[in-house]
């Protein structure tokens, strides 16, 4: 037995984790082994959701508006090559930040409870007319609605064409792509995550991806461009109730042959007087005539199906 | 559809883009749903009968049609956002499903998607709601094959013209296609093609006026 506690002690440190404090005695008995559980508990290592969100060490909440302190919903570091995922209400607010300028964060977003509206890539660029993201710019559903708006953006390098990483490509790149492998392509991390909502793969669609960016030349030549570097952030307002699924994985285009990258964090709070405040131009943009119709979409199937 | 519109069009085998054996010809109806299986090796030709008709369409593997056509792997492959001749069309997981084997255009497009009745309310106004788009194709044509709304992601869209500009400003213009103009797809493996002839009348895609499409698939002739 000592040898097991000793080993999974190896494993714990080989993850990252503190190395296991004074272990109550052995873990040969259901005492034993409940002691040497519960003596864990309240550990922190760097990269891990807080929870609750209000427990999150300063440093992911730097910066945050006065009122967002009261009103965390969200408070992570996610780890390169790691996923993370929740359901958020309408009127969250989420900050990601490259704190360390090597994040690439590839996102899909779903309706919850309604899967089959998820977000469309293709709309979210021909729709605006824009084909990079930034500040302003609308992330629309399948259904012709606004699920959220990037309503603050100091990276500008954002990528909506090439979407995530596949198990393929990371077996030729990098030796192997699965998720629990050491170098996880970003879509099977993205279908983990919304598998554990009753989301199938076939409903997971094509992604954006936020910190490393590419751009288009005249003749369609597609160009990456990286990092903006450290302490960029994006911030997103949800329009209506979400599921947000987020892998933190290597750029597909990323021209290094290591799978190389650093952690993101994530805050978020509810922000609720935001959702006027948008058509209102009062976030420091104003929202192009088919965002507002992409709002106005979203409004009327907010009040259809809420009650007085 | 008035097939005598098309009694003067050239018989298949002429028609096609790629000798071969013809074993089918079909024509898609101005506003149409249209699919087929094409099998490893047969080439389909796609035929803008009147010109700048856009074609929107879907790939998937014939035997696991989890495996689909992914704009974003094929781009990032290809390192290009349009589509000739040499560009494989890749499924999510990478693996190639069609090739462009010959291309009378030069340019087609991957990143505008399919029109929706939801998306036309947001780039035309509300009045279209009640337009018949490219989803509704997609769906119907998709659900003979066992296919659902899950199953629907951005697509190609042949003789499709959409530029990017340098500021990021992307859009339908006026398309690069041209009556008679072809392109055509060898199947790498059994492909399922789904395809929305597109029934856009407020944009440039199909110069205002959706119009019919031939498709013509050849075996080539020593593997008869």
């Amino acid at each position: 037995m000592t040898d097991m506690t000793q080993t999974i002690e190896s494993a714990q440190t080989a993850a990252g984790t503190a190395t296991v404090g004074t272990a109550a005695a052995g873990t040969a008995t259901t005492a034993g082994a409940r002691a040497h559980a519960r003596a864990q508990h309240g550990r922190t290592t760097d990269t891990m959701m807080y929870v609750p969100a209000a427990a999150a060490p300063e440093c992911l909440t730097a910066g945050l508006p006065e009122a967002a302190a009261a009103s965390l919903t969200w408070a992570e570091s996610l780890a390169f090559g790691r996923y993370t995922h929740l359901e958020l209400a309408r009127g969250t607010r989420i900050r990601l930040t490259d704190t360390d300028g090597d994040a690439c964060v590839h996102a899909v977003l779903f309706r919850a409870g309604a899967s089959f509206e998820r977000i469309n890539v293709a709309d979210t660029v021909k729709v605006p007319w824009q084909a990079y993201l930034g500040q302003g710019h609308p992330l629309l559903s399948d259904a012709g609605r606004l699920m959220a708006t990037l309503v603050a953006d100091s990276s500008g390098r954002h990528d909506a064409l090439t979407g995530t990483t596949n198990l393929a490509g990371n077996q030729a790149k990098y030796g192997a792509g699965s998720a629990h492998s050491a170098s996880p392509a970003g879509r099977e991390l993205l279908t983990l995550g919304a598998l554990k909502h009753g989301i199938s793969q076939r409903e997971v669609p094509p992604s954006i991806s936020f910190f490393k960016g590419t751009t288009v030349d005249a003749d369609g030549g597609i160009r990456f461009t990286g990092s903006a570097g450290s302490g960029s952030a994006v911030e997103l307002l949800l329009h209506m109730d979400a599921v947000l699924v987020l892998a933190n994985s290597a750029h597909p285009l990323d021209p290094r042959p290591g799978f190389t990258g650093t952690a993101v964090d994530i805050v978020a709070w509810q922000a609720p007087q935001d959702l006027e405040a948008l058509a209102a131009g009062g976030l420091g943009f104003t929202p192009g005539p088919e965002h507002l119709l992409a709002l106005q979409n979203t409004e009327h199937d907010f009040t259809a199906r809420t009650s007085a | 559809m008035n097939t005598s519109t098309f009694s003067i069009q050239p018989d298949a085998a002429t028609a096609a883009l790629v000798p071969g054996h013809v074993v089918l010809d079909e024509y898609v109806e101005a506003r149409g749903p249209w699919s087929a299986v094409v099998e490893a090796g047969d080439v389909l030709t796609i035929v803008d009968l009147e010109g700048n008709q856009a074609v929107d369409c879907l790939l998937y593997a014939d035997g696991d049609t989890a495996a689909r056509y992914s704009a974003a792997a094929t781009i990032a492959a290809q390192g290009s956002i349009f589509l000739t001749t040499g560009s494989v069309l890749r499924s999510d997981s990478g693996e190639p499903l069609m090739t462009v084997v010959a291309d009378e255009v030069g340019v087609h497009d991957t990143i505008g998607g399919a029109c929706s009745q939801e998306s036309n309310t947001l780039r035309y106004g509300q009045h279209t709601h009640e337009q018949h788009a490219c989803v509704e194709n997609f769906l119907i044509e998709g659900s003979k094959w066992g296919l659902g709304k899950p199953d629907i992601v951005s697509n190609i869209n042949w003789f499709m013209n959409v530029p990017v500009d340098p500021d990021g400003a992307l859009g339908i213009v006026d398309g690069l296609s041209a009556p008679g103009k072809r392109v055509a797809l060898r199947a790498e493996a059994d492909t399922l093609v789904l395809v929305s002839n597109c029934p856009q009348i407020n944009n440039p895609c199909n110069g205002f006026n959706p119009t019919p499409v031939r498709m013509i698939v050849t075996r080539p002739e020593a593997s008869r």
